[in-house]
Parts: structure tokens; sequence; C-alpha cells
């Protein structure tokens, strides 16, 4: 301490105690106030909530009202959280190409950094659910993929069929395939009810629980089709069709070659 | 190339035509070693089938472009016996094809119908051994041996009696009572209303009893779902209205057509949709069928809270869940 | 003599002097059977029924036929800890800790998949070409019970697993047999023990299907197999062959040796599937609870079509005195197929009907010259395959992207409007190719050579067909129309009136045709 006080009336030492004196509040303020978002940028979270802000203005406002109040065609966003749009923005269901019944997978139109701002804007107009990342970190450590299984079969088989295929809803709407799926998005799909999906709230899918169905959704996503292929997962129809089509045919086939005069 | 129009009645059979092997005694040379060939193929199929079993492991995959990753014995031991069949009879066949005579045999067909002296036989030994049995005359034992064996007939039926009990009123009770707990399935957390968000749905049976284990056989009947809306959004009569809790509505969950469970529910329009024949109900008017092929609404349970604010049945199911039968009065 | 010539005989002398064998051996050895592909369809039904027998005494050594509740601890991870009945549980066991199993398992699935496909391939070529005909309607009885069992045999066969897919399709046979009036609810009851779904159904079940149904397969396939044998089998008609006569290869060596190695290609074949192509992946569907479901549930493709038919019914139930009759399940789920089945076991007996037909018949029709009859194939065919497609609407909406509810009301439209369609253009399609044989046989086949007359007209050359080609065209009969007036001569009322009128109207129906040419037809081209 001695050392340093012979510089106190250096003509730097102001200005540095001032430069240290904010990085201090800075970054005490950003960690305490952490949206559980590994690795973003070092901006802070006005800053976010500012970009976020206009690029909702220029794509996402024309449908959802440019506070975000909602309107004909879009629902409102006030209170959806950042959660609900880390999932639709993230997986390229927001900005909706074309008016559907339903929004559909596909490339992002923003990259990582710009669903991270829109998220931020999101999440300050109305207290809502977070982003889950530091929830599902552990779900192959947490989870249990037997008792995910059970829990899948009673939530969430009947739309997405027993292997996460997807299938059919009413009037062209459909529960999308799980293939694809990261353990944030399930997490964030589960909480959120995105689109025709309920809301399965952690009173009622506790958060453990949600990490097995996790868990077993990622297994589902890596296990080899054990019989032979698999041609879709999606039950008998497949299979028919390729007893007909392979095996008949191929016995036909054989047959006529059988009742052939030999040259 | 012939000029002539051809004649319109049976040329009978074409002349033979001589194939390579029965002429060429190299060619027949040929087909043979193709014929062993393929049976000596088959051989190595058996030797794959029963290597593949013994010394390849059961937890080992193999990646075969166009169909991923696979089980390496199941695939080996499959492609092996098929190999082992296959070639047996494609050897079986090429050599009837090749070298086995392939001269055309005809053979006469006789008509069925029996010669008029064998059926004019048939027709006395009949009425002669027949009227030696005494049937026609003797009426009493006729009626008698009529009544015995329509008798006896009946006992196997009867026998079957205990395959089951009578149904009595199995199909018209569930074990819902006043004041059973909702609680969730499968961990049987009872609820509160809070829990449960709106937009949300919840999986429940009823709360067991201490000791009692669940069954397949109640909660066939006592699956309940449990939807939560906005309660500005039902149209619901004050009847129906009142088995309902701030926006809580709790529907059978066995499809009023054919017994699946019906449990998709679409958040936005509130319908619920059966998967097995697509029968579906609008939540908002207590589940009344608006496509597919359900003739009645899903049961509704009345449900409310119990004084700590769990959620509890008000009273059992008013009409019997699940599939229509012929004693259901509605 | 060669000593395998010496054991030979003295194996054929042990049995001759037993048994008198040497007799009908020599002349059944000798038995001529006519050589086409589609006369292997059936075998491919008895070959893989044998393969169904084979495979499945192997399930039965380690299948536990029981209901009763087990934890899983075996090799498949994910469903470790879960409860499932002891059935499930050894067909897990079977596919994972028995080497062979899986393929064993897949093996016998696919040759039920297999069977039936050929049944229905063999009855459509049987139907096409006349041969159920006297003397082979019993036969042809025989066949359509032999698809009928094999229908309930194979979902039962599939049920036994007791897994969530299955045991949904079991649920929804239980609703059919309790909607049915008075009697509904006992039948169910007695069914499965209990109420649903009970312990008692895969017990009971495992009997039906391994013990019951096989013993009256192996009862009906020898009665048709020996009905085949006894009456000689049809063949297509050509040159040489008539109504008294079987041309094609003996026995022995040749049929024995074609049919022999079929039945080791069908076999190959079906393995070729168990190898490659998983079927029934059970460990995914999970074990049945009547809590639980799949999007997309179906019942194997021999089952679709009655699939179909229920999700498409109007949803009409009537309520009266106290008592309820479900028309939405009864109507698609018994009395359309009831009367589809009867029809078609009664078929025979209604085409001699239309035609008074009495004759026996060993030479095939060739489907253009019987339109009425093929076009009321199409009409079944079309049938069957708008049914199939909406049993699996929920399938075809997620994959074309298209919605359940339209699909529905198309192939509701579509099963009054198609079938109708399909026979009225099958038909002319019928009488089309008719017209177009008896251009081929009047005037030649085109050569595609132009010749330059010296008038300066082009023609082409057309090159008459060979006898044998010809009269393949126009060996058939063509038979007239019955004529049966209302009224007699003398104006008098015939009795049953109206059954002469509809059948008169049928006769006239079935007897449509383009006339075959006759030989002074002929003449008279040769003139011009």
């Amino acid at each position: 301490m001695k050392r340093l006080s012979r510089y106190r009336r250096h003509r730097f030492a102001g200005p540095t105690l001032l430069v240290f004196a904010l990085f201090m509040i800075g970054t005490t303020f950003s960690v305490a106030s952490a949206t559980t978002r590994l690795g973003t940028s070092v901006m802070s979270r006005t800053a976010a909530v500012d970009e976020g802000r206009q690029i909702f203005l220029k794509g996402c406002s024309s449908c959802h009202g440019l506070n975000a109040e909602g309107g004909k065609v879009a629902p409102s966003l006030i209170g959806v959280g950042a959660a609900a749009v880390d999932f639709q923005v993230g997986t390229g269901r927001m900005p909706m190409a074309d008016m559907g019944v339903q929004a559909i997978r596909k490339k992002p139109a923003y990259n990582p950094d710009e669903v991270a701002a829109l998220s931020a804007y999101v999440a300050s107009l109305a207290p809502g659910p977070g982003i889950p990342d530091q929830q599902v970190i552990y779900y192959e450590r947490d989870g249990s993929t037997a008792q995910g299984g059970d829990l899948f079969r009673t939530n969430c088989a009947m739309c997405h069929n027993f292997a996460g295929q997807g299938g059919a809803l009413t009037r062209g709407k459909f529960a999308p395939t799980l293939m694809k799926a990261t353990p944030t998005q399930i997490y964030e799909a589960m909480i959120t009810g995105p689109q025709s999906m309920p809301k399965f709230g952690d009173k009622i899918i506790t958060p453990s629980e949600k990490l097995s169905i996790i868990k077993w959704i990622k297994a589902a996503q890596n296990e080899p089709s054990l019989g032979g292929a698999s041609m879709g997962r999606v039950g008998p129809v497949t299979e028919g069709l390729l007893g007909w089509i392979l095996g008949l045919g191929l016995l036909i086939g054989i047959a006529v070659w059988l009742a052939t005069k030999a040259r | 190339m012939s000029d002539k129009a051809p004649r319109l009645s049976d040329p009978g059979l074409p002349e033979h035509v001589h194939r390579k092997a029965d002429t060429d005694p190299a060619a027949a040379k040929k087909a043979e070693r193709q014929v062993a060939i393929l049976f000596l193929i088959s051989a190595l199929g058996t030797i794959l089938f029963i290597y593949s079993y013994i010394w390849i492991r059961t937890d080992r995959f193999v990646y075969i472009p166009v169909m991923g990753s696979q089980n390496e014995q199941q695939l080996y031991m499959g492609l092996g016996l098929t190999v082992s069949l296959l070639f047996i009879g494609l050897g079986a066949i090429h050599w009837a094809k090749t070298l086995m005579p392939d001269n055309e045999v005809v053979a006469e067909r006789h008509e069925f119908r029996s010669e008029e002296a064998d059926r004019a036989d048939f027709v006395a030994t009949v009425k002669e051994q027949g009227a030696a049995s005494g049937l026609g005359r003797r009426s009493l034992i006729k009626r008698t041996l009529g009544l015995s064996l329509g008798l006896i007939g009946l006992a196997p039926l009867v026998a079957l009696r205990d395959l089951g009990p009578l149904p009595k009123k199995s199909l018209e009770e569930t074990s819902w009572k006043a004041g059973t707990r909702l609680v969730v399935d499968p961990s049987n957390r009872p609820i509160k209303p809070s829990d449960l968000e709106v937009g949300g749905v919840v999986q429940v049976l009823p709360e067991l009893a201490p000791g009692e284990e669940r069954t397949l056989n109640n909660n066939a009947k006592d699956a309940v779902l449990l939807i939560r809306l906005r309660p500005e959004e039902f149209e619901l009569s004050p009847e129906r209205l009142s088995w309902t809790y701030q926006g809580i509505i709790a529907f059978s969950k066995i499809c009023t057509h054919m017994g699946c469970a019906v449990a998709l529910y679409e958040q936005q329009t509130k319908h619920l949709l059966c998967p097995c024949h697509q029968s579906t109900f609008d939540v908002p008017r207590a589940a009344k069928v608006i496509f597919g092929p359900a003739a009645r609404p899903l049961p509704q349970l009345a449900i409310t809270v119990d004084n700590e604010g769990y959620l509890v049945a008000q009273k059992p199911f008013t009409e019997a869940v699940g599939p229509s039968f012929w004693e259901r009065s509605s | 003599m060669s000593s395998g010539e010496k054991v030979a005989g003295s194996v054929a002398n042990y049995v001759d002097e037993r048994t008198g064998a040497a007799k009908w051996l020599k002349k059944n050895l000798t038995k001529v059977f006519p050589d086409h592909w589609s006369f292997m369809l059936g075998e491919i039904a008895l070959y893989s029924f044998i393969i169904l027998l084979l495979t499945g005494v192997f399930l039965t050594f380690w299948f536990d036929p029981s209901q009763r509740d087990v934890i899983y601890h075996g090799s498949y991870l994910p469903l470790n800890g879960i409860k499932m009945s002891a059935a499930y549980d050894s067909t897990l066991h079977i596919s994972f800790d028995i080497r062979g199993g899986l393929l064993m398992r897949q093996i016998h699935h696919w040759a039920a998949i297999l069977f039936m496909a050929a049944i229905v391939a063999h009855m459509l070529r049987v139907f096409f070409t006349g041969a159920f005909r006297k003397p082979r309607e019993f036969n042809w009885i025989i066949g359509i019970g032999l698809l009928t069992l094999g229908i309930v045999e194979g979902f039962l066969g599939y049920s036994l697993p007791d897994d969530l897919l299955s045991g949904t399709g079991i649920r929804i046979a239980e609703a059919i047999i309790q909607a049915m009036p008075i009697v509904g609810s006992y039948l169910s009851f007695f069914a499965f023990g209990g109420p649903f779904p009970g312990t008692a159904f895969i017990p009971r079940i495992f009997t039906v299907h391994v013990l019951l149904l096989p013993g009256i397969f192996l009862a009906l396939i020898t009665a048709h197999l020996m009905l085949v044998w006894y009456q000689k089998h049809t063949q297509y008609p050509g040159p040489g062959r008539t109504e008294k006569n079987v041309v094609g290869y003996p026995l022995m060596p040749v049929y024995m040796a074609k049919a022999g190695g079929f039945f080791f290609i069908v076999f190959g074949v079906t393995a070729f599937l168990g190898a490659v192509a998983s079927i029934n992946p059970i460990w995914l569907y999970g074990p049945y609870t009547p809590t639980q479901i799949s999007a997309g549930s179906q019942p194997d493709w021999y089952m679709g079509w009655l699939d179909g038919l229920v999700r498409m019914a109007p949803p009409i139930e009537t309520h009266a005195f106290h008592h309820t009759i479900s028309w939405n399940i009864l109507i698609p789920g018994l009395i359309v197929p009831g009367i589809f089945f009867t029809v078609l076991a009664l078929y025979p007996f209604i085409e001699s009907w239309m035609t008074n037909d009495k004759r026996e018949h060993h030479l095939l029709d060739r489907p253009r010259n019987a339109p009425n009859r093929t076009a009321l194939g199409a009409f079944g065919i079309t049938f069957m395959l708008v049914t199939l497609a909406n049993g699996g609407n929920d399938l075809i909406a997620t994959h074309f992207s298209l919605s359940i509810n339209q699909i529905t009301w198309m192939c509701r439209i579509g099963l009054l409007v198609l079938p109708p369609l399909a026979f009225a253009v099958t038909k002319r399609l019928c009488l089309s190719l008719q017209r177009s044989d008896r251009e081929l046989v009047l005037h030649g086949k085109e050569t595609g050579r132009l010749v330059l007359l010296p008038h300066g007209e082009f023609v082409e050359v057309h090159e008459p067909l060979s006898d044998a080609e010809a009269w393949t065209l126009t060996q058939h009969e063509q038979l007239p129309p019955l004529e049966l007036e209302a009224t007699d001569v003398h104006g008098v009322r015939r009795p049953g009136g109206l059954r002469n009128r509809l059948r008169a109207r049928a006769s006239r129906a079935n007897a449509e045709a383009i006339a075959k040419p006759k030989p002074d037809d002929l003449k008279e081209i040769e003139h011009h």
C-alpha cells in the first residue's frame, strides 16, 4: 500500500481510478444480472436490448406490431420471454416465410448474436421464461433415459410419434420431427408451448423430468436402427409398402424367370 | 413371313425348340458348372451364418451406405441365411430350366361327373343302406336323436360361461369419487390450480389410497386430461361451467369412439384430437365433436379445490366413459 | 444295380408292402402341371406359411404369453427399470438377448406380410382369369376363408408382444366387440376375462394364434391343395391346350425342382427382408398402457382398409329406449366388411347365375375377354385402395403437407365415386382391347414398313398372325346373354319377375363383348 500511495497525486491517478471504478461497476452489474447465456458478447444488456429493438422493428414489427403488442396475423409477444424468441427465431421458424397454417423450421434468418439481442429485447418488455442454457447443461448426468421415455410416451408421443418423428394435427398443422432439436430448444418448447404445442410448466413436468425427456430424445436421435433399415420409424404403413414393392416384386420377378424357357 | 391369313382353329402344340444344353454337350457342362457354383455359394452363406452367430459380438455396429449404422451380427447372420437359402433355390431352378427335360407333356382330363351307372348304384346303395338303418321308419328314434344331438351342442357353449364375469355396472363406474384428488401421471403429485398455466395440459389419474397400486384396468377408465383456458373462453352451460375451476376443465381421456387415449391438445385452436381415427373435440364447448367418427363428446369431470388448495373431483363422472355399448342410455 | 439303387429299392419295397404305394406314386409322380409365373403366387403363400410355422416355433421357445407385471432389466437400456408385461419383456429378451432372436422375429413378421400379400395377389389372379368357375367354386370359398383367417391370425400375432401400438389395436377390437347390440358388453367381458385390458387376453390369443388357427390353416390348406391336385390345375389358353387336357411338365423331376427351389427362394427373400429391413421395432413403441398413444397408429397393411373405413365413418349413433347402437362402429367395422367378404365368397355362384353356365371350365379366361368380371375386380380393388389410403391419412398428411380433414373428405367422396368410375373405365378398356385383338386377327400385325403403290398411295405392310397367335386370340367363348322374359309366350306373368329381370340385366351386362372374328370375316378380308 505504501508503494501505491506514492502515486496518489500523479496526473493519471484520477482517470485511472475512474476507469477502474467503472470497470468494477460494469463487471459486478453484468455478473449479477447474467441472463444465463454463456459466452454472450461483452455488450451490456441495454445495448443488446436496443439492438434487439432495431432488429425487431425491421423484421418483426410488420406482423407483431411496433411495440410487440400483436395484431390480426400475429400474437402479442409481451410476456413470452427470451425462451420463446430464442426457440422461434433460433430454429428459423420466425420470421415466417409464408402465411401458412404453421411456421416451419428452416435456416435461421439471424445469427446467434442477433437472436440473443432479439431475445433480450422481448424479455425486457415483460417478465417471461428465460433461456434455459444453464438448466439443460447436465441432462446427461441428471436425466434418466428410461423415465424420460415413459414421460415422453405419456406427454409427447401422441403428437410427435413414439420415436419423435412428428405427426399430424388438424387442418394441415403438424407436430414436427424432433430429430434435429437441441436440448435447449426442447426445453424452451416445453416451457413456452410454441404454436399448437401446449405449455408444460415446471410444476407439471418438473425441471428434472424435463432433463430426462431431453436425455431420452437425444438417445432416440442417436440410436441406430437395430433391426435393419428403419424406413422412417413411422410404423406398419412403410413396412407394408416395402413388403409389397420389394418382397412381392422380387418374388414375382424370380417367378417370371423360373417360368421362362432357357436359351 | 407368310402372306396367308391364319386359320382360326387349334393348330396343336407348337414344335419343341431345343435349348443349347440339349444339343451341345459343352453348353450342358457349362450349365452344370453354373448350378454347382450356385450350390457352393449357398454353402458359403451357411458358413457366414454360423460364423456370425458364434463369433461376431452382439454389440458391434457397422456403417452401411443408405441404411446407416447397422448391428453387425444381425446383418451378417441375416445375409448369410439369405444367401444359404436363396442360392439353393436358384441352383435348383437353373438346373430344372437348363438340364431337365422341358418337353411339354400332355395329360388327359376326365370329366368329373360319374358314369350314369355309378350314380344309379350310389343312389341305390344309399337308399338301401339308409333304409337298413331304420331312420326313415322309426320316427321316434329320429326325433330323439335330433333332440340329444341338439342339446349336446349347448354343452360346450355353457362350459365357456366362466371365460369372464358379467359386466354388471363395471363399464359405468370409475374410481373418481367426490373429493378424489387429481394427481399427475406418472409421478402422482397432487396439483394446485397455480401449477397449471393457461395453455397448459396435464395427464392426471385419481390419487391412490395408501397401499394401493395402479392397475391398467383402472387407468383404462380413470385417465383424465386437465386443460387450462382463460375463463372467458368457455362457451358452456351454467351447469357445465360450475364443473370447471378458474379456467381449468377436466375431461375423460378415453375416446368415446373406440377407447384410444385422446391426448393431442392444440393450444391455439383449443381442439383435442384423437390420433386413432381423427375425432376432434372442441374444449371450450365441453369437448363437442366437430370432426371425425366419434358420436359423443368426452365426458367432463366436475372439479374444484379442497381445503388445502389441491384440485379434486366434485363427484364421479355423470356418464359412462369410453366407447359406447348397448346398455348405455345416452 | 448301384448301391444307391439297391438301398432305394429296399426302402420302396418296405413301404409298398405296407401301403400299396407303388401304384398311386407311379401315377402321381408323372402328374402334369402347367408352368406359368402367375401360378406361383399361391405357392408364395404356401411357402410363407411353412416359414411362419418354422420361425414361429423358434419364437415360442422364449416367448412368455403372460400379462403379469415385470420390471425390465435386459440389454435395451432406454427401457431399464420400466414396468411391463412378461409378454413384452420376453419379446425384448428375444430381440436383444437371444442370438438370432431379432432376425427370427423379423423373418416371422415379414413372412406374415408376404403371406397376406401373396394370398391377395393369388386371389386376384384366380378372379381375373375365372379359375373359380366350376368345378373349383368350393376351392375359392376355402381360399376366401384362408384370407379372412389370415387377417385374424396376423392381427393376433403382432398383438402378442403387448406393445403400445398393437395394444391400441386390441383396444379398438374390443370397442368393436363391445359395440355389438345386446351381446356386446358380455362378449367383451368373456373375451377379456373382465374389463379391458385385463390379464387374460394375451394368453388366450396365444393359444388361438399358435394352436387353434394354425390347425385350421393346416386343414384348409391341405383341402385346398388336394382339390387342386385332384381337379388338376387350370391352364392358359393357347395352341394345343383344350378343356380336356393339361399341358405342362411332370412332377418328377421338373416340377419338384422348380417348386422345391421356389420354396428356398421365398425363404431366402424373406430372410433378406428380415436381415436388412426393420419391422415391428417394439422397443421403440414402449409397453402397452391404455393411457398412452402414439401419433400415426396404424394396423398392419392387411387391416389398413378396416382402419380407413372406421376413420371415414360418419358419427352416427342412435339412442332409443335407453339403449345405444353405434352405427359409426358397426357399419365400417362389421357390416361393410361382412358384405364385402360374403359377396367375394359367393361370386362364383353369382357369376354362374348371370351366365347360366353349368359346364366345367379348365381353360382360363384372358381378363379382357370377361370385361364385366374384370371391371368388377377393378371396382373391388379401387374400393380397397381408397380405404387403405384413408387408413394412412395422418401419415399422408405429414409426408405430403396436406390436411387430414381434407384427405378424409376426399376419401369419403372417393369411396362412392371412384369404384364405379374404375368399373366403367376398366370395362371400356377391356372392350377396346377386344377390338384391337379383332383388328390384329383380321388385318395382322403392323410391321412399320411402308410401300408406295403405283398410283401414289402409301400403305403399311401388315404381317398376318401365325396360326398359334390367331388361335390364342380367338379360342374364347362368347356366350349370348340369357333370355328371360318377364312374361311367357301367352303373356302370362312369369313368377319371380323381378329376379328374372335383374338376372337378364346382369346377364346382358356380363355378355357385352366385341364379337370375335370368324373364318368368314377373314375370307371377306382376303378378297379385298
